[in-house]
């Protein structure tokens, strides 16, 4: 078992107690809840008559349901009208603070979190969706909870949890030109599969990890799911303190600051800390990933040839069989030159200020090609207003794409952001599943921003490395 | 194009089967405070099996997102699978639970990674709801596992081989009965018993009959108080006052 990581550490000052079950008792240091995965829970809460225990520790939003263009209330349909009402009220009876709408604090669970300074190191933080495992980047233990875990939160502040492995992943070296942190996910999950990381903690480490800033980190965190592991987390360091410092909760207590700062050091993995496995990649190797299948862990490096299921180890071989007849790619090609219909620029993995300015980047001066219908959706009001004040949002729409509100959007489509038919989608989000985004024939292609927009000029899937220089008079 | 509601209904008579009615069935636990809610113990779990065969089977896969815009999970039973079941005119795609011989299945068994993807306890609500009351398979991805224990659902393991036997059996006697002893991590099929992992945890949740943490964890409130009190981030106004 690991020894002197900061998920032993975090994990021993949260623990209440041992149950009956083998299972320890977590005290839950903050508890994110949305629209779709906690208004079940609040109804077995009042089945069984209680309330909530820690309505301070609890924030809300919502994101899942929401829709990304006309906003005004009631919503035009009626179920998603019904979900924020229900949600509505389960806050106000309870009182927990929310962050809705109007009050321009609204976005994707994992984006506003960390804005508010609701996330911070050595927390445990927990939310009714798998992409929790994003707080981790600050050093926080989270991950994702089922609704019967949600109610077991409201009721309690705790939740009954079995202790894990920690799996090291040391990722040295330099990211090129066009490679981003979504990439080394992509990469990892490539390598130790979609169920790799099942019984693990993942611990994201090296000069990499270190040099990204933290919205890279988010990334990286936030698909640690997508390898089957249920939390990934980076130690905190001077670049986690710098964001922390900015944010609401430590401009409004900046003395709290300086009082948490030796907890958050002294949770930091050891030196000498033990770890159950070590992983090491190499960043100066990788090049921009993009997915040719059905699972994230699906991926090719752009010029890289898509695999043939025979090589591939017996029991991935015929998930990739089907994957190749969903996606219509024959193995030996590359990805490269991949017809596009729609680019999703958007998601709690990709919709964060520098995802959408290394995006606007490419754009600027070039146009979305005709065939495609692209949208943005930025993560949160704040990163709406701000990447609007910056012009980014004109950058956007001189190109051609569509400029929309915060909102989990087309990642999941559950609002009116779908795929129609086989469409096919060059997406910043984190799951290519059959049906992920709306239609269950559509197709959805995983790769970082930048890569995103180059799809999104070129209307076929294209190395951002390759685009030709803009020319400009 | 139909409404979901026009759909679902298509199911219905598709399938043949009411899921309204298996919703009436399911284990509820409604009581009038938590001190006292009744855990049923699991240690036993007999039924006709239905294989669903395939790797990596996500969650988007058991119940598609578009099911989820609702407040509470009656009902869900009809949509799983959906987008396995039914394509796009809605007739009826070949998908086991589609087939008239396994409308009574109650233990899915299935391969590798089963349930992977999303934390929407929506998969094993739908799951239960349309009639499975347990699940053998390679593996579980991990939140899917405890969404299942959460209702009482075991998620028992074996080995490549053994599922693919076990699923060419049931192939071939939808009608036989599995009887999955949860405590002593056996399955018994045509006769033969042979032996499965049941997650420790799970196994002694399950068994005992505490796979309902509420109000066990409830009971600690004091602790809790306390480990609260000795966290640096925690604010006194954040922590209730004793009852």
């Amino acid at each position: 078992m690991s020894e002197g990581t900061l998920y032993d550490k975090v994990w021993d000052r949260h623990k209440v107690t041992t149950l009956p079950t083998g299972q320890d008792q977590l005290f839950v240091g903050l508890h994110l809840i949305h629209e779709v995965t906690s208004p079940q829970a609040f109804g077995m809460l009042r089945e069984r008559d209680l309330e909530v225990a820690y309505p301070e520790l609890t924030h809300a939003t919502v994101d899942h349901i929401v829709p990304t263009s006309d906003q005004s209330r009631p919503y035009d349909e009626d179920a998603a009208e019904e979900m924020m009402s229900e949600l509505e009220e389960n806050v106000r009876e309870a009182g927990i603070d929310f962050s809705d709408p109007t009050s321009g604090d609204q976005g994707i669970v994992h984006v506003i979190g960390p804005e508010q300074g609701l996330t911070q190191p050595g927390k445990t933080i927990v939310c009714g969706d798998s992409h929790t495992s994003t707080h981790g980047a600050f050093g926080a233990l989270a991950f994702g909870i089922g609704t019967s875990q949600i109610r077991d939160v409201l009721a309690t502040g705790t939740l009954a949890f079995e202790k894990q492995k920690v799996r090291k992943i040391e990722v040295d070296g330099e990211l090129g030109e066009g490679v981003e942190a979504k990439d080394v996910i992509l990469e990892i999950i490539r390598r130790l599969g979609t169920e790799g990381g099942v019984g693990y903690v993942y611990e994201y480490a090296g000069s990499a990890i270190e040099s990204l800033g933290m919205e890279g980190r988010m990334s990286i965190c936030n698909m640690s799911i997508e390898g089957g592991a249920r939390a990934g987390y980076v130690n905190p360091d001077e670049t986690t303190y710098e964001w922390l410092k900015e944010t609401d909760y430590f401009q409004e207590n900046p003395e709290k600051f300086d009082e948490l700062k030796p907890y958050w050091e002294s949770i930091r993995s050891d030196s000498d800390a033990e770890y159950d496995d070590v992983v090491t990649i190499d960043a100066d190797e990788l090049e921009p990933v993009v997915t040719w299948g059905t699972t994230p862990g699906q991926g090719i490096g752009i010029t890289e040839p898509i695999p043939a299921p025979e090589e591939l180890p017996e029991d991935k071989q015929d998930t990739a069989r089907r994957a190749q007849e969903h996606m219509r790619v024959e193995p030996g090609e590359t990805m490269e030159g991949y017809e596009i219909d729609v680019t999703f620029l958007g998601s709690c993995t990709n919709a964060r200020l520098p995802d959408l300015r290394r995006a606007a980047e490419i754009v600027e001066g070039r146009q979305v090609h005709d065939d495609v219908r692209a949208l943005v959706v930025p993560g949160s009001q704040r990163v709406q207003r701000t990447a609007e004040e910056e012009g980014l949002k004109d950058v956007f729409e001189e190109a051609g794409f569509e400029w929309r509100n915060a909102g989990c959007s087309m990642c999941l489509g559950m609002n009116e952001d779908q795929l129609e038919g086989d469409e096919a989608c060059a997406s910043s989000s984190n799951r290519n599943f059959v049906g992920r985004q709306g239609s269950k024939d559509g197709r959805t292609i995983l790769m970082n921003p930048q890569m995103v927009a180059a799809a999104a000029i070129e209307g076929e899937v294209t190395d951002v490395r390759d685009l030709k220089e803009v020319t400009t008079v | 194009m139909r409404s979901e509601a026009e759909r679902s209904e298509s199911s219905e008579q598709a399938s043949g089967r009411t899921p309204a009615s298996r919703d009436a069935e399911v284990r509820e636990i409604r009581t009038d405070g938590g001190d006292d809610v009744e855990i049923p113990e699991v240690d036993y779990v007999s039924g006709s099996g239905v294989p669903i065969r395939g790797n990596d089977i996500d969650t988007d896969q058991i119940i598609p997102a578009r099911f989820m815009k609702v407040v509470t999970f009656d009902g869900l039973g009809e949509f799983a699978f959906f987008d396995l079941r039914f394509d796009e005119n809605d007739d009826l795609k070949d998908h086991p639970f589609n087939e008239e011989r396994f409308q009574d299945s109650s233990v899915m068994v299935v391969n590798a990674n089963f349930g992977c993807g999303s934390s929407r306890e929506h998969a094993p609500q739908a799951l239960m709801r349309w009639g499975i009351d347990a699940l053998i398979g390679e593996s579980f991805a991990e939140i899917f596992a405890g969404n299942c224990l959460a209702l009482g659902i075991p998620t028992v393991t074996a080995d490549s081989e053994t599922i693919e036997e076990l699923q060419e059996w049931v192939d071939a006697n939808p009608d036989g009965e599995l009887e999955i002893d949860v405590e002593a991590e056996t399955v018994t099929y045509g006769g033969e018993t042979i032996d499965v992992t049941v997650d420790e945890a799970q196994r002694k949740a399950l068994v005992e009959g505490v796979w309902d943490t509420t109000a066990l964890m409830k009971a600690n409130a004091g602790e809790v108080r306390k480990t609260a009190e000795e966290l640096p981030y925690v604010e006194e106004s954040a922590i209730p006052e004793a009852e």
